[in-house]
C-alpha cells in the first residue's frame, strides 16, 4: 500500500521534476549558445567578411588571399608550421598514448596517481607562463640543465635557438604544456574499457604489448582521434612560443615564424587586417577540413 | 506530424523572432565596429590639421616607466593642469603597441592619446599614414623652439618636409672606453677604424677574453655599419628605400668586424643577453656604443664602479674628411590629430622636449634639446660616474649620417632575424652582405616601399 502510494507519487511529480531537469538544461545550454554566438560565430562571420573586402568594405573576391599568399613569408610559414604539426601531432600520439598505457599497467595505485598529478601540473600553467619557464630553462647560463645543454653542444641562448631547432623547441613546450591534460584524459579512457575484456585478453594468453596493440588502442581510437583534431587545431594557430621566443632573443626566431605571428603583422604592423582575415579564414578552413577528414575516417560520431 | 502541428506556428513565430534578434545584433556589432570611425563633425582646420572640437578634461599622456618621472614632473609643477598619465611598453624592442592600439582607435573612433612617448624612430613613417600624429611645425611648436634641436635630430620625424613628432634624445654612437684598464695595458683610444682593427688583435694575443666591442645585438649595423656609411636603408621618399649592403663602406666595415669576431676580442652575445653580463660583464675594455649605452648598459646592467668609463669620438676611415657616426633609437613624442586639447598638449610636449627641470637634469639619455642637453653635460660631469667629460657626445650630436632614415620595416628585426643566426652558427659577416641585402628589399617591398640600389 505504502509502496503503491510512494510510487503512484512519484510517477505525478517525475514529469515536473524531468521538465524542470529539461528546462535547466536549455538554460545552461542557451547560455553556452548565446556565448558562441557572440564571440565564435559572430566574429567568424566578421572575418570571413573582412577576408572577401577591402578596407573601405568594397567586395574584392579573393584578392586578399591572393595578396597573402604572394607575400615572400607566406609559404615559409606554412612550411615552418607544417613541420611543427608533424613533430607535435607524432609526438603526442606516440608519447600520450605510451604514457597512459604505463600508467594503467602500474600495479601501485599510489604510483599512479602520483604521476597523472605530476604530468598534469605543468598544463596547469597558462600558455605564456609556461613559454617562460621554457626561456629558462632553455638559457644555458641561468637553466638548471645546464650541464645537459652544454653536453650536447649548446653554451649561449643563441646556438640553442637557431631557426634549424625551433621545430624540435615548440614541440617539446607544447608537449610539456599540452601533454599532461592528454594523458589523464587517455587513462580515464582506459579505464572505461570493460574488465571481462582485458580478462578475455589475458586468459588468451596474450602479452601485455599485443593486449596493449591489439585490444586497448583500438578500443581508444575515437579518444586518440579526438585529441589529434584539438592537437591539430591548436598547433595550427601556433603563436605564442615563437612570438615570446622572438622577443626573447630579440627577433633572432622571426616574428613571421608561424602563419598566426604572419596574420598579426598583417593587421597590426602593415594595417592590413583584410588580409590578416584572410590568412585566418585559410587556417579555420584548413582546420576544419582536417578535422572532417579524421572524423570521416574514425567513424567518430558513430553510436558504439 | 499532426501532434507537432499546432505547435508550429508559434514556434516558425518565435524562431523569426531570434532569428531577427540575431541579425539585431550582428548589425549593432557591425555597426559598433565600423560605424563610429567617421564623425568628422565640427572639426575646425587649424595649425595644419583638421583638430577636434576642443573641450576641457584630463590630457591622456603614454609613457614608458623610464618617461614616467617626466609626466610626474610636469604634473608636480603644473599643478593646475589634470593629466591622466597611463603607463605602457613605450614599443620597446619594436612590440609595435602603440600602432596596434592606435589602428584598432581608429576603428572604433576613440581612445587615442593626447600625447605618447615612443623609444621607436620610425613611428612617424605609419603614424601619418594613419592619421595619428598631428602636423608640428604648422602653427603647433614655433621655429625658434625647432631650431634649437641638434641638426638631424628630428629628421625621423619628418615626412615630405612636415614635422610630426619631436624628438626626445639623440643616439649618437661613440666609443665608450674603460679608462684604468686601456692605461693599464699601456693601449692608446684608437681614432681611426684601421687602429682600432689593430688594438683588436693586439688584445686578442696579448689580453685574450677581453673585448674592444661587441656584435651581438640586433642594433650592430647601426653602430657599426651606419657609421661606416653603408647605405643599406637610406629612405629616399616616404615609400621609397635604397638598399645597397656591398658597397665598399659596408664591406670594409662587415671585414673588420669577422676579423675581430674571429680573434674573439668583439662577443657575439649582446650587451643585454645573459651570457654576456655573466661571462664578459668586467672585460670591457673599448665598446663602440650610442649615448645610452654610458648609463643604461655601463652603469645599470653590468654594474660598472664609477670613474672607470669614458666616452671618446667613433673611429673615422682613414682619409675620410667627414666624421660619421650612427644611430641607435633615441624616443619620440607624438601629439595626436585627434586630441581635443590641443593646447594643453601642445604645452606639455613642449615642456618635456625642452625644459631643463626635465630633459637638463632628469633625463637619463642625451637630449635632443641642444639647450637641455648642454645643462645635461653639466650634471653628467657633476655627477661624477663619468672618467671623462662627455663633450664627444657633443660632437657626434650633429655627425650622424643622414643617408639612413627610419622607414616602417625594422632594420633591427631584418639584422636578427638574416644575420646574427649565421653570426652564431659561425658564418661571416661579409658572406651574409648579400642575404641581408635581399631581405631588407623584401621586407622594404612588403610594406609597400619602392626599393631601388
Amino acid at each position: 500500500m505504502t509502496a503503491t502510494h510512494s510510487s503512484a507519487g512519484s510517477a505525478t511529480r517525475r514529469p515536473r521534476g524531468t521538465s524542470r531537469q529539461s528546462r535547466a538544461g536549455v538554460a545552461f545550454v542557451a547560455a553556452y549558445v548565446l556565448l558562441l554566438i557572440a564571440f565564435g560565430i559572430l566574429p567568424t562571420g566578421y572575418a570571413v567578411y573582412f577576408a572577401f573586402t577591402d578596407a573601405g568594405g568594397t567586395f574584392t573576391g579573393f584578392s586578399n588571399f591572393v595578396t597573402t599568399a604572394q607575400d615572400f613569408r607566406f609559404m615559409d610559414a606554412v612550411g615552418h608550421v607544417a613541420l611543427y604539426l608533424l613533430f607535435w601531432l607524432v609526438s603526442l600520439v606516440v608519447f600520450v598514448v605510451s604514457l597512459a598505457l604505463l600508467l594503467h599497467r602500474l600495479a601501485s595505485g599510489t604510483i599512479s596517481k602520483s604521476l597523472r598529478f605530476l604530468f598534469y601540473i605543468p598544463g596547469a600553467l597558462a600558455g605564456a607562463a609556461s613559454v617562460l619557464v621554457w626561456l629558462f630553462m632553455l638559457d644555458p647560463t641561468v637553466s638548471p640543465v645546464s650541464s645537459l645543454l652544454g653536453m650536447l653542444g649548446f653554451h649561449t641562448f643563441g646556438e640553442v635557438i637557431a631557426p634549424g631547432n625551433l621545430p624540435l623547441l615548440f614541440t617539446i613546450i607544447a608537449f610539456w604544456t599540452g601533454a599532461g591534460g592528454w594523458i589523464v584524459v587517455i587513462y580515464g579512457a582506459l579505464n572505461n574499457i570493460p574488465q571481462d575484456v582485458m580478462e578475455a585478453a589475458r586468459i588468451d594468453g596474450a602479452s601485455a604489448w599485443q593486449t596493449a596493440w591489439r585490444v586497448q588502442i583500438p578500443m581508444l581510437r575515437k579518444w586518440i582521434v579526438y585529441m589529434v583534431i584539438l592537437a591539430f587545431a591548436g598547433g595550427a594557430q601556433l603563436f605564442v612560443e615563437p612570438q615570446l621566443l622572438s622577443l626573447a632573443s630579440v627577433g633572432v626566431a622571426g616574428r613571421d615564424y608561424s602563419l598566426n605571428q604572419l596574420t598579426y603583422d598583417f593587421a597590426f604592423q602593415m594595417n592590413n587586417i583584410n588580409g590578416a582575415a584572410a590568412v585566418s579564414v585559410e587556417l579555420l578552413v584548413v582546420s576544419v577540413s582536417a578535422a572532417a577528414v579524421f572524423v570521416a575516417r574514425s567513424g567518430f560520431f558513430d553510436a558504439d | 506530424m499532426t501532434v507537432n502541428k499546432p505547435s508550429s506556428g508559434p514556434k516558425r513565430a518565435l524562431d523569426k523572432k531570434r532569428a531577427a534578434l540575431l541579425a539585431g545584433c550582428a548589425a549593432t556589432v557591425l555597426l559598433t565596429v565600423t560605424a563610429c570611425g567617421g564623425g568628422t563633425a565640427g572639426t575646425t582646420t587649424k595649425d595644419g590639421f583638421a583638430q577636434a572640437p576642443q573641450k576641457d578634461g584630463a590630457l591622456t599622456v603614454w609613457v614608458d616607466a623610464t618617461r614616467m618621472d617626466a609626466a610626474k614632473l610636469y604634473q608636480k609643477l603644473h599643478p593646475e593642469v589634470k593629466l591622466d598619465i597611463v603607463s605602457y611598453d613605450g614599443d620597446a624592442n619594436g612590440s609595435n603597441y602603440l600602432q596596434t592600439k592606435v589602428q584598432l582607435f581608429n576603428r572604433t573612433g576613440k581612445g587615442w592619446p593626447d600625447v605618447v612617448f615612443s623609444s621607436q624612430n620610425n613611428e612617424a613613417s605609419w603614424a601619418v599614414d594613419a592619421g595619428f600624429a598631428a602636423p608640428l611645425n604648422k602653427g603647433l611648436v614655433d621655429e625658434g623652439t625647432l631650431g634649437k634641436f641638434a641638426k638631424g635630430a628630428n629628421d625621423v620625424c619628418t615626412v615630405d618636409g612636415t614635422l610630426y613628432c619631436l624628438r626626445n634624445d639623440l643616439s649618437q654612437a661613440v666609443l665608450w672606453y674603460n679608462a684604468p684598464l686601456l692605461k693599464k695595458f699601456g693601449y692608446t683610444v684608437p681614432t681611426t677604424w684601421e687602429e682600432y682593427q689593430q688594438l683588436g688583435e693586439k688584445v686578442a694575443k696579448e689580453h685574450p677574453g677581453y673585448l674592444v666591442g661587441d656584435a651581438g645585438d640586433s642594433f650592430t649595423p647601426e653602430i657599426y655599419l651606419w657609421a661606416s656609411k653603408c647605405g643599406a636603408n637610406h629612405i629616399t621618399g616616404p615609400k621609397s628605400v635604397s638598399v645597397n649592403t656591398t658597397s665598399e663602406a659596408c664591406t670594409k666595415m662587415a671585414t673588420l668586424l669577422d676579423v675581430l669576431i674571429k680573434n674573439k676580442s668583439m662577443s657575439i652575445s649582446g650587451v643585454f643577453s645573459t651570457d654576456f653580463g655573466k661571462n664578459e660583464a668586467d672585460k670591457v675594455l673599448l665598446m663602440p656604443g650610442p649615448a645610452w649605452y654610458g648609463g643604461a648598459v655601463f652603469r645599470d646592467t653590468l654594474k660598472v664602479p664609477a670613474k672607470q668609463i669614458a666616452a671618446a669620438p667613433i673611429p673615422q676611415w682613414q682619409g675620410d674628411s667627414s666624421p660619421s657616426t650612427g644611430n641607435v633609437g633615441g624616443g619620440t613624442w607624438l601629439l595626436s590629430q585627434h586630441s581635443t586639447h590641443v593646447k594643453a598638449a601642445t604645452d606639455f610636449l613642449k615642456w618635456v622636449t625642452t625644459d631643463n627641470a626635465y630633459q637638463g637634469e632628469k633625463a637619463p639619455g642625451f637630449p635632443a634639446y641642444a639647450p637641455a642637453a648642454e645643462a645635461w653635460l653639466k650634471g653628467q660631469a657633476t655627477a661624477g660616474y663619468f672618467a671623462s667629460d662627455l663633450s664627444a657626445l657633443s660632437a657626434a650630436a650633429s655627425q650622424v649620417w643622414p643617408e639612413w632614415g627610419s622607414g616602417q620595416f625594422s632594420q633591427e628585426a631584418i639584422w636578427a632575424a638574416t644575420v646574427k643566426p649565421g653570426l652564431t652558427q659561425g658564418k661571416s659577416i661579409v658572406s651574409m652582405l648579400p642575404a641581408w641585402q635581399d631581405s631588407i628589399t623584401k621586407y622594404a617591398k612588403s610594406n609597400g616601399y619602392k626599393v631601388s640600389q
